[in-house]
């Protein structure tokens, strides 16, 4: 490769990059106003649940119940009865989230044999809402349980037309600005690497510049080489924007190497831009060419694990995540900043990812130069 | 190996059904400003592209100062210059640094190709800070042509450099053109106007994908091959409508304020044909028209070689 000519190219590259003001303004506000919104405002945390008592038992021990559960600040009793039908019409009506019911003899079961039935039924038309709802209920009611030394077990439900579905959490205390940032900071990078590789090479096809360049001394080889360099320079400045923000304005723990992160997003990277680079061969306007990249994101980051895990998908979903580089750089980031792993944790999916690296580009320099000879 | 700057053999390209290039052969010389003239479609552009190797011809071969564009394509692309027909420079980029960038790629500097590129960037160099997508259309096709110029290429191509340039910045690009003839360069120009045809040292006329004629432009009408006549008088339309449906008419077009009439019957005497066709005239109604033998132009060979009918301004 021509070194010189590459330099050459790289000043041009810059200097464009740089002259762009709306898009720098706009890559430096990124990180902040998306871990803004999908750290603070997209939160799962439920503020208030409205709840339906129907409370059979009347005794001080079911008293106790909903004391505690209202004044855990979570939970408000929206209205109560005795009658489970008019507890379902709320439930229907949307003026109570869910209901509690204790059962007569709850607190006599209770003091007798230790044990005693409760029932708790959630609309769950909003699944994650209700599996919050239900296990802060769930901790409220155990830590009671453990106070009155008894078990509580639960009712079985009958009214056929609520379904509660039971979800698996791995964060119990919610914290979900630790869990999403580390992901979303991949999502950053996913976009400026693939989606701004792309636009930027078929701005060059579009603007008719690329036939003018394919004309002079250039290689193709120096020529794809300026092109990425500088955008994976950026995207690793991007991270490191984003790794403050996150640190200092969000206060994300950060508890493994950060040079581990770094040496993650360097490989990361490489897939990225290549898809990125392959995108631009098969397409001849930039409208296109985010089009196609719009869809290859969306897929991955849904397939990814960042909004709900992998291991609850289908079997084929989970296989294909395997081939999703995106899952892999969320796993090592998360497993990086908030397990705080070393780099024998995160072996595996560093080398997968460095295989795809490998393969993706590969790829797409050959479809580059095939399309563009 | 041929000692012409650009010589084309049988060159043939396709895209898919279209056959953009059907048996193209021609050579221009050295120090040559040579022309490629024909309307849009007639494949000016992919026989440019195959010279300056961006395409593969799919049959033929061609050299460009004596290198094959298929295997010295490194050799060629570094002794080039190229000029697009779509403005092809970096809109965010400044004059200057549109310049320097394509002097740099050749390894080269805007000081060294100074001379040459003088007498047309001069004219723009006080808006060397400028955005080049700020330019007008005449300064950006200055801009654009010291680019193809700055790494002094022994050869140029140019595109139909002219399209959407004013006519006085049309005419000065010729002047300029000429001008780097002079010094030596090697110019292949393509164009579809018929009085920028007229400068060329030679031209070939170009019509759906093949060469129909290869001529200096004075001489492309000798070989004419029917008698023609010029034609003036009142009420030009109908005159023309009407001499159309004369027995030996071949072809009628309007020519400025003339019309140009062809006889359909090779080898008969022009000034015969001319009385004949007053007579005709005279029995249609037209009393005062003035009939006069002519040889023909660049413009009738055109349009007599092309097969179909085109729109021309006039």
């Amino acid at each position: 490769m021509n070194l010189r000519i590459v330099r050459v190219l790289l000043r041009k590259e810059y200097l464009q990059l740089f002259r762009d003001k709306m898009m720098l303004r706009q890559m430096l506000m990124l990180p902040f106003i998306q871990l803004l919104l999908l750290s603070t405002a997209a939160t799962f945390e439920v503020k208030t649940a409205n709840l339906y008592l129907v409370d059979r038992d009347h005794s001080v021990a079911s008293r106790g119940l909903v004391d505690r559960l209202r004044a855990s600040g979570r939970f408000r009793v929206a209205d109560a009865s005795p009658s489970m039908k008019l507890a379902d019409d709320a439930l229907l009506r949307r003026s109570a989230g869910m209901i509690l019911g204790i059962p007569a003899g709850f607190e006599r079961d209770a003091v007798r044999t230790r044990s005693a039935s409760l029932q708790l039924v959630f609309n769950a038309e909003d699944g994650a809402l209700a599996g919050v709802t239900n296990s802060y209920a769930q901790q409220i009611i155990a830590a009671y349980a453990r106070e009155l030394g008894v078990t509580f077990k639960p009712m079985v439900m009958e009214t056929p037309h609520i379904e509660i579905r039971t979800r698996g959490w791995y964060n119990q205390e919610l914290d979900y600005k630790d869990y999403m940032v580390p992901g979303i900071l991949v999502q950053l990078l996913t976009l400026v690497g693939t989606l701004l590789t792309a636009m930027n090479i078929v701005r060059e096809k579009e603007l008719g510049t690329l036939e003018q360049l394919n004309v002079t001394p250039i290689p193709r080889s120096a020529f794809i080489a300026a092109k990425l360099i500088p955008l994976w320079t950026i995207a690793l400045a991007e991270l490191s924007l984003g790794l403050m923000v996150a640190r200092w304005v969000f206060g994300v723990p950060m508890r493994g190497s950060l040079v581990l992160v770094f040496f993650a997003a360097c490989i990361y990277l490489v897939v990225a831009l290549g898809i990125g680079l392959w995108i631009s061969t098969t397409v001849d306007t930039q409208q296109q060419a985010m089009f196609i990249s719009f869809f290859l994101i969306l897929i991955y980051l849904l397939m990814s694990g960042l909004f709900t895990p992998t291991r609850s998908m289908p079997e084929w979903a989970q296989w294909m995540a395997e081939l999703n580089p995106v899952k892999h750089f969320i796993w090592i980031m998360r497993a990086v900043l908030l397990k705080g792993a070393g780099l024998a944790d995160v072996a595996r999916p560093l080398a997968i990812l460095a295989a795809s690296g490998a393969v993706v580009l590969t790829l797409a320099v050959r479809q580059y130069v095939k399309t563009s000879a | 190996m041929s000692n012409a700057a650009v010589a084309v053999r049988g060159v043939g390209k396709r895209f898919g059904e279209t056959e953009a290039l059907t048996d193209v052969s021609f050579e221009a010389r050295h120090g040559e400003l040579f022309g490629l003239v024909g309307p849009d479609g007639a494949g000016k552009t992919t026989l440019f592209r195959v010279l300056t190797t961006f395409l593969l011809p799919d049959a033929g071969s061609a050299t460009v100062l004596g290198l094959d564009v298929v295997r010295d394509l490194w050799a060629i692309r570094a002794r080039v210059g190229y000029m697009p027909g779509r403005f092809s420079l970096y809109g965010d980029l400044t004059v200057a640094e549109n310049l320097s960038f394509f002097a740099s790629v050749f390894g080269t500097t805007i000081e060294e190709g100074y001379d040459l590129i003088a007498p047309i960037y001069r004219q723009i160099e006080s808006f060397s800070g400028r955005r080049a997508d700020a330019l007008s259309g005449g300064m950006k096709q200055k801009l654009a042509l010291s680019c193809a110029l700055v790494h002094r290429p022994d050869i140029l191509f140019l595109d139909e450099p002219t399209t959407g340039v004013d006519a006085v910045s049309r005419s000065e690009f010729w002047d300029q053109l000429h001008t780097l003839r002079e010094s030596g360069l090697t110019i292949v120009v393509s164009t579809p106007y018929m009085d920028e045809a007229m400068r060329c040292d030679r031209v070939a006329l170009m019509q759906g994908g093949r060469i129909l004629e290869i001529d200096p432009p004075g001489e492309i009408g000798s070989r004419y091959p029917l008698p023609l006549v010029a034609v003036t008088g009142a009420d030009r339309y109908r005159l023309l409508l009407s001499l159309r449906k004369a027995p030996h008419a071949h072809a009628v077009y309007p020519f400025g304020s003339e019309l140009h009439y062809t006889d359909n019957r090779a080898g008969l005497d022009p000034g015969e044909v001319a009385s004949e066709l007053r007579d005709y005239a005279r029995g249609q109604g037209f009393g005062d028209v003035e009939i006069t033998a002519i040889a023909a132009g660049i413009e009738d060979s055109f349009m007599e070689l092309m097969p179909a009918p085109v729109q021309r301004a006039s």
